[in-house]
C-alpha cells in the first residue's frame, strides 16, 4: 500500500514537472518544421519562473472567484494527472475517478475558467468563455462515446481495468479503437486549444478561443493557469497513450517495471508531441463556426467506432 | 473471438470502407469525391486480395486485380478528364444540410448492421460479419444520390453502390463466379461511358450540370 | 388499516397530521391579515417546521413496512385511505427537504409584501403543501383526485399572486388550462385502472389483472396526465410561463417539487398500480424523455429572462428523470432486474438532486429580483460585489445542475450513464446499439447545461453592472441566506456521501423492481455493478482537490509572495471600455441559436443604418407552440362558434329546444 502512494506520487509529481517540457517539445518541433530555431527546450520553466516573480495586477472589481480560480483549475488537473496512467497502472488514487469522473474533472477546470473570463466584464472574456463552452458541449459527448467504445472493449470505465486488457491480453486489431484514436484525436485538438481549432500563438483577439479567456491573468495566476494548460496537455497525451497504445505502462505493485515504463512514456510523449506539432503545421486553424462541424465529425467517428464493435468484436 | 491476422485487417479494410462512404456523403467538392472513391475502390482490391490469400480462393484475385484497374485507376481518370473539360469542380450543394444527413447516415447504419445480423449467421463465410458493413455502404451510397443536385456525385453514388454489393458478395459468398464479374464490369464500364457523353449534352442544353433544369423536360 | 392512535402514532398518521398542521396554519394566517410581523415571524417559520417533520416522517416511512388509515372524510362509500409506503416516504422526505429550506427563505422574502395579499398567499401557500403531501399519501384514486386538484388550484392561486399583470394572467390561465387536461387523463387512467369493478382504492387496483391492451391504454393515459404536469414535451408549454410569473419561492416549489410528484405519480402507476409491464412502454418514456431534455437544454440557452431560463433548464431535467424511468421499464421487462435497480436509483437520486439544486437556483434569482427589481439578464451584471452571499450559494447551486463534481448533480449523471453504458446485455438488437447512442444526447444536454449556467451565472453575477442602479442592490436578508445555506448544504453533502443516500433508496428500489443496486463499495466509494467495472468516491476527489489547491497557494506564497496591484482591466490595451460592452443574455446564446435555429421561431429586429433611434429586438419563440398549439387553439374557437350557433337569442327556439328533448326522452325511456 505505501508503494502505491509512493508511486501516485512521484507520478502526479513527474506529471507536473513534465508538463511544461512537453510544451517545449512541441514548440521546438514546430521550429524545426518551419525552418527556424526554436528557443530552448526548457524555456517555458523560464517563463513560469518570471511569472511567479512578478506582481499580480488585477482589475478593481475582481471579485475573488477569478482570484481562486487559477488554482482550482491548477487542481483539477494536477488530479487529472494523477488518476490517468502514465508509468503504473491501479494506483491509490485510480478507483477516485473513472474516464467519466475524469470528463467532469475537466468540466469543472474548464467552467471555473470561463466563469474566471467572464469576472472582469470585458468583451473579449465573455467572447473566450462563450467560445470554449461551444467547443466543449460538442467535445464532451464526442470524448464520452470514445470513452464508451474503449469500455465496451473492458467491459469496464475504471482506466487501470481498461489499460490492463488493452495491455496485457493478446495483440489484436480492433477497428473500433482506430476509429476511436482518430476522434480522440479531434477532441483533444478541440480541448487543448490547438491548430485547427484555435491557434494557442496568435495574437489576435477575435480568433481566440483560450486565450481570449486568460488575458486579463497576470504574474502567478497566468503561471498557474499555463501551467494547468500544460498539464492538460500532458494528461490528453498520457490519456490517448493508455487508451490506444499501454504497452510499457507497469502492471500494478510491478516496481522493477517502472524504469523500462518511464522509458517508454518518454519515447511516446516524444513521438506524439512530434506528430501533434507535424499535424499542426500542415493544416490551418477553421474557422469557429466550422469547429462544430470539426468536432460533430469526432462524434460522428466515435459513434460510428461502437457501431462497427457492435458489429465486428463481439 | 481472436481471429486471424489477416481478417483482422479484412475487418480494419471494411471500417475503412465505410468511412469513405461517410466521407463522401460529406466531401463537398467534386475532385475530392472522386479521389475518394479512387480509395474506396483501393481498399476494396486489397480486401479482395486478402480474403483470396487467406481462403485460397484464386478468382478472387482476378477480381481485386479488376477493380484496381478499373475503379482505382481508370475510372478516376476518365472522372477527373471529364471534370476538368466540363470545369465544374465547384462546391457541390447539397439537398439537405450536411449534419443532417450525417444523423440519416447514421440511422441506416444502424439499420443495415441490425438487419445484417440474422442474414450473416446464414453465410458460411469467415468475413460474414462484415456483410453489415457492406449493406451500410449500399444504403449510404443511395442518400448520397438522393441528396446530391448534380449529375457527376450522383454517378458516382451509383458506382459506390455497386462497389459496397461487391463486397457484400466477396464477404458472404467469395465473390460471385467471375463471368458474372466480368460482364457486371463491362456493363458499368459502358454504362460510366454513356453517361460521360450525356453530361456533355446536358451540359450544351441547359448550360450547366445541375439536375434541376431536367425537371424543364416535363409535360406541361 | 390502523385505528387512530395516540399513544403510538404510525408515520402515516403523523404525516396526515401534519396536513391538517399546514392546513390550520393556513386559514389561521386569514385571521392574520393586519400583522405582517406575525405572518413572516410566526406562520411561515412555523410552515418550515412542518415541511422538516414532513421530511422526517419520510425518513420513518423509508425504514419501516407499510402503514395506512381510513379518514372519516370523502364520498360515502370510498372515505379517503391514505398509505405510506418507501414510494411515498422517499418523495416526502424531498418535499420536506426542499420546501424547509425554501419556506424558511420565504419568510425573509415575503417581508417585503403587504399584510393582505400575504395572508392570502399564506393559505395558499399552505394549502399547497397539504395537497402535495396529501397526493403523496393518496391510497385511493378518489383522494388522489381531490389533492391533484388542491395541488393544481392553490399553485394557481399563488401563480397569479400579481394578477394585475396581464402576462402573469395569462400564464396561469394556461398553467390551469394544461392541468385540467392532464387531470382529466389521470382520471381517465383510474377509471381503466378500476376495471369495471366500480372500487376505486388503490388495494383493489394492485391486485386486479389487467389485460394488456388496457394496461398500456391506462400507461399512456398516465404518462400524458402526469407528464402534462412534469413538463413533458409537448405539454410543456405552461412551464416556461408559469414559473418565471409566480413568486420566488412558489416557483422553488413548483419546479423542485410540484413536479416530482408528478414523477412519483406515474412510478406509481407503472410500477405498484398495473400488474405487468410491457417493453415498448420504456422505448417510448425514454424517446420522449431524451427529446425533452435536448429541447429544454436548447431554450434554456437562448433565453435573457433568469427565470424562464431556470424553467426550462427543470423541463431539461424533467426529461433526464423520464429517460432514465424509460430505461428502467427496459431493463425490467427484458428481466435485467439489478440493472432496472440500478437505473431506477438513478432516476430518484436525480429528482431528490434537482429538488434541491433547482430550489437554490430560483430563491437565489429571487433575491436578486428582490434587490434589482429586474429579470432580464441584459439588466444585471457585477452583482458578486454586492450580494456575496446571494452569488457563492447560487454559484453552488449553478456548478450542482451543470453535473460537475464532487457536487451532487454529477453523481445521479454518472450513475445514469452507467446503466445506459449496460445495455448491451440487452436481449433486443436494436435497443442494444441504438441506447448507447442515446446516452450520447444525454451527455449532450449535460454538456450544455454547464453553457447554460456558465451564461446564468456569469450574465448574472459576474462581470460589470450593466446599468448604475445596480449599485443600490442589497444583500439577502439572514432568513434569505439561512434557506439558501440549507439547501445548499444538501448538494453538498448529496454529492460527497453517495453511497449513503443509495442505502436509504434502496427500500423504495427493492418495492418497485424487487431488486437493490448493488454497491460493491463501502461508504467512502461508489461502484455500482463492481468495484472493477467502475468506481467514484467523491470524498477523496474533494479532499485532494482541496488538498492541492491548499498545498498550491501556500508553496505560491512561501517560495514567491503574494503582492497584488490593482488597476484598470487589461482589455487589450483599449482604452474606451463600458459595461455594455460585455455579452448581453441573448449574445451569450447566440452561437446555440445559430446550431439549433430549426426548432425555434427567431423573431429579429435589427435597426436601419440611417434610424435615428435604433432599436434592437430579439426572441427565440417555442415553435412548438406555433405548430401545435395555435392550430388547436383556433381549431377549438372555431367549434366553439359553430356551438355558439345555438343561441339565437328567440325564446320560441329555447322552447323548441326544450320540446324535442322532452319528446326524445318520452320516446327512448319508454322502449
Amino acid at each position: 500500500m505505501s508503494v502505491g502512494i509512493l508511486l501516485q506520487l512521484a507520478q502526479s509529481l513527474l506529471a507536473i514537472l513534465l508538463a511544461p517540457l512537453l510544451m517545449g517539445w512541441v514548440n521546438q518541433c514546430h521550429a524545426w518544421l518551419q525552418g527556424r530555431s526554436a528557443p530552448p527546450i526548457t524555456q517555458p520553466y523560464r517563463t513560469l519562473k518570471k511569472l511567479f516573480h512578478k506582481d499580480a495586477v488585477i482589475a478593481h472589481h475582481a471579485s475573488p472567484l477569478f482570484r481562486f480560480a487559477p488554482y482550482m483549475i491548477f487542481a483539477c488537473m494536477a488530479l487529472a494527472a494523477g488518476i490517468v496512467p502514465t508509468i503504473a497502472n491501479d494506483l491509490p488514487f485510480s478507483p477516485a475517478a473513472d474516464v467519466i469522473a475524469l470528463v467532469g474533472i475537466f468540466a469543472l477546470a474548464r467552467v471555473f475558467l470561463a466563469l474566471a473570463a467572464m469576472d472582469i466584464g470585458t468583451a473579449f472574456g465573455s467572447l473566450g468563455a462563450r467560445r470554449e463552452m461551444l467547443v466543449s458541449f460538442l467535445a464532451e459527448p464526442a470524448l464520452l462515446m470514445v470513452f464508451f467504445t474503449a469500455s465496451l472493449i473492458s467491459q469496464s470505465t475504471e482506466l487501470p481495468i481498461i489499460v490492463q486488457t488493452m495491455a496485457h491480453s493478446k495483440f489484436a486489431i480492433y477497428p473500433s479503437l482506430a476509429f476511436a484514436a482518430v476522434a480522440f484525436w479531434m477532441i483533444s485538438v478541440a480541448e487543448n486549444a490547438r491548430i485547427p481549432v484555435d491557434n494557442p500563438s496568435t495574437h489576435l483577439e477575435l480568433t481566440m478561443i483560450h486565450e481570449a479567456m486568460i488575458l486579463e491573468y497576470s504574474a502567478r495566476h497566468l503561471a498557474l493557469i499555463e501551467w494547468a494548460v500544460a498539464l492538460k496537455l500532458f494528461t490528453y497525451s498520457a490519456l490517448g497513450i493508455a487508451l490506444f497504445v499501454p504497452w510499457g505502462i507497469a502492471a500494478q505493485g510491478d516496481v522493477a517495471a517502472i524504469p523500462l515504463a518511464l522509458l517508454a512514456m518518454v519515447a511516446k510523449l516524444l513521438i506524439g508531441g512530434a506528430v501533434l506539432a507535424f499535424l499542426e503545421t500542415i493544416s490551418a486553424k477553421v474557422r469557429l463556426f466550422r469547429a462544430p462541424e470539426f468536432l460533430g465529425t469526432a462524434f460522428l467517428l466515435a459513434v460510428l467506432g461502437m457501431l462497427i464493435h457492435f458489429l465486428l468484436e463481439v | 473471438m481472436t481471429l486471424t491476422y489477416h481478417l483482422q485487417i479484412v475487418n480494419l479494410l471494411a471500417a475503412l470502407l465505410l468511412l469513405i462512404s461517410f466521407a463522401m456523403l460529406s466531401q463537398r467538392r467534386i475532385a475530392g469525391l472522386i479521389t475518394l472513391f479512387a480509395w474506396q475502390g483501393a481498399a476494396l482490391a486489397a480486401s479482395t486480395a486478402l480474403i483470396a490469400w487467406s481462403t485460397n480462393q484464386h478468382h478472387l484475385y482476378y477480381s481485386a486485380a479488376l477493380t484496381l484497374v478499373l475503379k482505382v485507376i481508370a475510372m478516376p481518370w476518365y472522372f477527373f478528364r471529364i471534370v476538368r473539360k466540363l470545369d465544374v469542380d465547384r462546391d457541390v450543394e447539397p439537398m439537405i444540410n450536411i449534419p443532417t444527413t450525417m444523423l440519416i447516415g447514421i440511422v441506416l447504419v444502424i439499420f443495415a448492421f441490425n438487419l445484417a445480423l440474422p442474414i450473416s449467421e446464414l453465410s458460411g463465410t469467415v468475413t460474414r460479419s462484415t456483410l453489415g458493413i457492406a449493406l451500410a455502404c449500399v444504403l449510404l451510397a443511395f442518400l448520397m444520390m438522393i441528396t446530391r443536385s448534380k449529375a457527376i456525385p450522383q454517378v458516382i453514388g451509383f458506382l459506390a453502390m455497386e462497389n459496397g454489393l461487391f463486397f457484400a458478395a466477396t464477404s458472404a459468398t467469395y465473390g460471385m463466379p467471375l463471368v458474372v464479374e466480368l460482364g457486371v464490369a463491362l456493363d458499368v464500364l459502358v454504362g460510366v461511358f454513356v453517361l460521360g457523353i450525356f453530361f456533355f449534352q446536358i451540359r450544351e442544353t441547359f448550360d450547366s450540370l445541375d439536375l434541376k433544369h431536367m425537371e424543364k423536360l416535363k409535360e406541361k | 388499516m390502523a385505528t387512530l392512535s395516540l399513544l403510538s402514532p404510525d408515520p402515516v398518521q403523523w404525516a396526515w397530521g401534519i396536513v391538517l398542521f399546514w392546513l390550520s396554519l393556513g386559514f389561521a394566517s386569514l385571521l392574520l391579515q393586519g400583522s405582517q410581523r406575525l405572518l413572516t415571524g410566526l406562520v411561515f417559520p412555523l410552515g418550515a417546521l412542518g415541511a422538516l417533520a414532513i421530511a422526517g416522517v419520510g425518513i420513518a416511512g423509508l425504514t419501516g413496512p407499510a402503514t395506512s388509515i381510513v379518514l372519516p372524510i370523502g364520498l360515502p362509500d370510498l372515505p379517503f385511505h391514505l398509505r405510506l409506503d418507501a414510494l411515498s416516504a422517499f418523495f416526502m422526505v424531498l418535499l420536506g427537504g426542499a420546501a424547509f429550506g425554501i419556506t424558511v427563505y420565504a419568510s425573509g422574502y415575503f417581508k417585503s409584501m403587504a399584510a393582505g395579499p400575504l395572508a392570502l398567499l399564506a393559505l395558499w401557500y399552505h394549502l399547497f403543501l397539504g395537497g402535495m403531501v396529501t397526493v403523496l399519501l393518496a391510497d385511493d384514486a378518489y383522494a388522489f383526485m381531490v389533492a391533484w386538484e388542491v395541488m393544481a388550484l392553490s399553485s394557481y392561486f399563488l401563480v397569479t399572486t400579481d394578477h394585475k399583470v396581464p402576462e402573469i394572467r395569462r400564464a396561469g390561465f394556461l398553467y390551469l388550462l394544461i392541468a385540467h387536461v392532464g387531470a382529466v387523463s389521470l382520471l381517465l387512467t383510474f377509471g381503466v385502472l378500476q376495471g369495471g369493478h366500480g372500487d376505486y382504492t388503490f388495494d383493489t387496483m394492485r391486485l386486479a389483472q389487467t389485460p394488456p391492451f388496457w394496461a398500456s391504454v391506462a400507461y399512456l393515459l398516465a404518462l400524458f396526465g402526469f407528464g402534462a404536469k412534469a413538463g413533458l414535451v409537448p405539454l410543456h408549454v405552461w412551464l416556461p410561463e408559469a414559473h418565471p410569473a409566480a413568486p420566488s419561492p412558489v416557483s422553488a416549489l413548483m419546479s423542485g417539487v410540484m413536479l416530482k410528484t408528478a414523477i412519483y405519480g406515474l412510478l406509481r402507476v407503472t410500477f405498484d398500480l398495473l400488474n405487468i409491464q410491457i417493453g415498448w412502454w420504456g422505448t417510448l418514456a425514454l424517446a420522449l424523455g431524451l427529446i425533452t431534455a435536448l429541447y429544454g437544454v436548447i431554450f434554456a440557452a437562448v433565453q435573457s429572462d433568469m427565470k424562464r431560463l431556470l424553467a426550462w433548464s427543470s423541463i431539461e431535467n424533467i426529461g433526464v428523470i423520464i429517460a432514465a424511468f424509460g430505461l428502467t421499464l427496459i431493463f425490467h421487462t427484458d428481466g435485467k432486474g439489478a440493472l432496472a435497480a440500478l437505473t431506477l436509483t438513478a432516476m430518484l437520486y436525480h429528482a431528490l438532486n434537482h429538488a434541491f439544486f433547482k430550489g437554490l437556483l430560483f430563491v437565489g434569482t429571487g433575491s436578486v429580483l428582490h434587490a434589482t427589481g429586474v429579470r432580464h439578464m441584459g439588466h444585471l451584471g457585477g452583482l458578486m460585489r454586492f450580494m456575496p452571499w446571494t452569488a457563492w450559494l447560487t454559484l453552488i447551486g449553478a456548478l450542482a445542475i451543470a453535473g460537475l463534481p464532487p457536487l451532487n448533480g454529477f453523481v445521479s449523471e454518472w450513475l445514469l450513464l452507467q446503466a445506459f453504458l449496460l445495455t448491451p446485455g440487452l436481449s433486443q438488437p436494436y435497443l442494444n446499439m441504438v441506447i448507447p447512442v442515446a446516452a450520447a444526447i444525454v451527455a449532450l444536454a449535460a454538456a450544455l447545461a454547464a453553457y447554460v449556467m456558465v451564461k446564468f451565472f456569469g450574465v448574472v453575477f459576474l462581470g460589470q453592472p450593466r446599468d448604475t442602479a445596480l449599485q443600490d442592490a442589497h444583500e439577502a436578508g439572514w432568513p434569505e441566506r439561512l434557506g439558501m445555506l440549507w439547501l445548499a448544504a444538501g448538494c453538498v453533502l448529496l454529492g460527497l456521501f453517495p453511497a449513503q443516500v443509495i442505502g436509504w433508496l434502496s427500500p423504495v428500489v427493492r418495492l418497485l423492481t424487487e431488486q437493490t443496486m448493488v454497491n460493491d463499495g463501502n461508504w467512502l466509494m461508489l461502484a455500482p455493478v463492481s468495484s472493477e467495472r467502475a468506481s467514484y468516491m467523491p470524498l477523496i476527489f474533494f479532499a485532494v482537490v482541496i488538498g492541492v489547491l491548499g498545498l498550491t497557494y501556500l508553496w505560491v506564497r512561501r517560495v514567491y509572495h503574494g503582492r497584488v496591484r490593482r488597476s484598470d482591466p487589461w482589455d487589450c490595451g483599449y482604452p474606451e471600455q463600458d459595461a455594455r460592452m460585455q455579452d448581453s443574455a441573448e449574445g451569450f446564446g447566440q452561437p446555440i441559436r445559430q446550431i439549433f435555429e430549426v426548432f425555434m421561431k427567431v423573431e429579429r429586429e435589427t435597426p436601419d443604418p440611417f434610424s435615428r433611434t435604433p432599436r434592437y429586438h430579439g426572441a427565440s419563440l417555442d415553435k412548438l407552440w406555433f405548430i401545435l398549439y395555435e392550430p388547436i387553439a383556433r381549431v377549438t374557437g372555431w367549434l366553439s362558434e359553430q356551438a355558439g350557433r345555438l343561441q339565437h337569442g328567440r325564446i320560441q327556439w329555447y322552447l323548441i329546444y326544450s320540446f324535442a328533448t322532452l319528446i326524445f326522452l318520452l320516446v327512448f325511456t319508454t322502449r
